[in-house]
């Protein structure tokens, strides 16, 4: 690249300092499709005027392994665990959102414990979302301390995942009925003592980057976003309320038990960069409050899945007594069950933002259709006209801010 | 819901003929437009104060090859402002083009591309309709109901040539599709009409029976 330019600048010394009527063309350059800062796989072709970027044209698609495609010919169940794959740093978060497509499809209601541990692990699931994303955003724009610090904190909600589904990423644990399994007797006691923990960790890595002279240099008034180019972008999430739209759907179309809980929803003032890392900043927070909440008003006794044999399967003791229950157990795991004709949209607050599933079924054991809306696919859309009139070195830091990840975007 | 109710009464009589049809099912309001009518419809919805929809946030077809009118394309909008949700339907087939939204709503842009990419929908003035998600060169459109789930081709690294190579697709196995069906069951709700074909073809042959019984007693002999 730097020979490139080199030769671009010697172009331009030659011919236009003596023909002043030479037309200066501008440069393109490929950004990726292997790049450290574009957080997976993304290339991007680019337009600059000397440093400055005229167009940015994102060619996607590397990840894209046919979900939709492949969904259509698997029973739900055997439909679900391609949700931990989409964005795989907040895997439970998109079960939930397909888990609750089917359960409004079925018409069945989830037993209040296993609501509760939905919303806790969604919530643990937007902490390791959000540290991710923050530590790596820092890690882009030149911070190394604060990547090393969080991925300390999501190694531990990691373990939490692997103690409650056996799986440190993909835990296909959120399932339509409720969740897999109760969880094992001492996680509430070790999430509750990472609740006290971590808030020092959280002050720490602020006092690394909130007031960091470097870290506000290169991510205020960087990628301003306004309210009402936000809303036509089709932004959510965290990424819509940085620009000042106090919308969440936990809070407006609040969804299990998210009503009963009490939280502030943050948002920021000048959509640019730095709101959102703040609003991000403060999501966690208040994640650790709704973490907290679930804890203390969690049944302790009580179903985790609905108790209807056509749709979730029996107990292992019950089925090793029970013929019924073993004839069950085997429809189930082959033929599974049937959804009723017709079609939802049903979304959840994912950390990224509104992750919506379109299913269309059609009264057999399979998706019809199911189209998955991902947040990050609205954002990225965006990239071009938040990069416009930026440095090159700006994109880095716009890329992050956005939050993405290409699992979701290329599904 | 009575507020969905009377939002649906109210696009439709503001919109007349463009509505051709609405209904609520699921807690979900639908509205069915045609092609020509779609930006009108969508512009509406956009700026009506009643509805305020000032996001678009999805765009999905679904193919029904059996359908004169083969796809359908779905639009999802949402109003922060009431907290309602809208579902504009559109059904066109391969040479319609749909007239495009990109100028209504920015989000529109992508997922317009990948309608095209996934389905070959045209949009009519779309600015930049290439393929999206699918490679380089991709041919056919893979989320049709007649794409094969293994594709056409597959592409591996050749070391005499020292370049990606495509091929076309071999299977060790053919995929097999379980079709776990069974059309004597009571667990579904109502009944297919395929099922019900395949359950005509599955009603048993009295000659075999003979024949059989037949092939039996020359054993037994």
């Amino acid at each position: 690249m730097e020979k490139k330019s080199k030769q671009y600048n010697e172009e331009i010394i030659t011919d236009t300092a003596y023909k002043s009527d030479k037309k200066i063309q501008n440069y393109t350059m490929n950004f990726g499709p292997q790049h450290p800062a574009a957080h997976g796989v993304l290339r991007m072709v680019m337009e600059l005027d000397g440093e400055i970027i005229e167009r940015a044209d994102p060619h996607i698609g590397f990840l894209h392994r046919g979900t939709e495609k492949l969904i259509e010919h698997k029973t739900y169940l055997q439909a679900l665990p391609y949700f931990d794959r989409l964005d795989y740093v907040s895997p439970m978060s998109q079960e939930h959102g397909f888990s609750r497509a089917v359960e409004q499809l079925l018409n069945i209601q989830v037993p209040l414990k296993a609501q509760y541990i939905r919303v806790l692990f969604s919530e643990i699931t937007r902490i390791l979302n959000h540290l991710l994303n923050i530590t790596t955003y820092a890690l882009d724009v030149g911070a190394m301390t604060p990547f090393l610090w969080g991925f300390e904190q999501r190694e531990i909600l990691m373990g939490f995942y692997e103690r409650v589904s056996g799986a440190r990423l993909h835990a296909a644990y959120i399932r339509p009925g409720g969740v897999y399994r109760d969880m094992p007797k001492g996680l509430a006691e070790d999430i509750g003592e990472f609740c006290n923990n971590f808030p020092k960790v959280l002050d720490d890595i602020e006092s690394l980057l909130t007031e960091n002279r470097i870290f506000k240099q290169r991510t205020v008034d960087i990628g301003i976003m306004s309210t009402d180019k936000a809303l036509s972008f089709g932004f959510s999430g965290p990424n819509l309320r940085a620009s000042g739209v106090p919308w969440d759907l936990r809070k407006s179309q609040p969804y299990e038990v998210y009503d009963k809980l009490s939280f502030e929803v943050p948002i920021g003032k000048k959509g640019d960069c730095y709101d959102r890392y703040l609003v991000r900043m403060e999501e966690m927070r208040q994640s650790l409050k709704l973490i907290e909440q679930c804890l203390n008003k969690m049944p302790i006794h009580g179903p985790v899945m609905l108790e209807n044999c056509k749709i979730t399967p029996p107990s292992r003791k019950e089925m090793k007594q029970s013929m019924e229950a073993m004839i069950h157990h085997f429809k189930l795991y082959t033929e599974g069950y049937h959804v009723p004709e017709g079609q939802i949209y049903s979304t959840v607050e994912s950390p990224k933002g509104e992750f919506g599933i379109y299913l269309v079924a059609d009264g057999t054991n399979r998706p019809y259709r199911c189209k998955i809306r991902s947040p990050g696919f609205a954002s990225l859309q965006a990239i071009n006209y938040l990069s416009k009139g930026h440095f090159l070195s700006d994109t880095v830091a716009i890329l992050g801010s956005l939050d993405i990840v290409f699992g979701e975007i290329d599904r | 819901m009575p507020n969905l109710i009377a939002l649906g009464d109210y696009i439709s009589s503001s919109l007349l003929e463009a509505v051709q049809d609405w209904h609520i099912k699921n807690k979900e309001l639908t509205l069915y437009t045609t092609c020509q009518m779609l930006p009108k419809v969508l512009v509406f919805l956009r700026d009506n104060k009643k509805c305020s929809c000032k996001q678009l946030m999805d765009i999905c077809g679904v193919d029904y090859p059996n359908r004169e009118i083969r796809f359908e394309i779905v639009y999802h909008l949402l109003s922060l402002k009431h907290n309602h949700r809208v579902r504009v339907v559109v059904h066109t087939d391969e040479k319609d083009p749909i007239p495009t939204v990109t100028e209504i709503f920015h989000s529109a842009d992508w997922w317009e591309r990948e309608v095209w990419d996934m389905f070959g929908i045209v949009f009519k003035r779309h600015p930049d309709l290439r393929r999206i998600l699918t490679d380089y060169n991709f041919k056919g459109h893979p989320l049709r109901k007649d794409f094969p789930l293994t594709g056409y081709t597959e592409v591996r690294y050749d070391e005499h040539q020292g370049k990606v190579v495509y091929e076309p697709v071999k299977l060790d196995q053919n995929f097999r599709s379980f079709d776990f069906l069974s059309p004597w069951e009571g667990m579904t709700t109502e009944m297919k009409d395929n099922i019900k074909q395949a359950q005509k073809k599955l009603i048993p042959d009295e000659n075999i029976f003979e024949k059989n019984s037949q092939n039996e007693q020359i054993k037994t002999k």
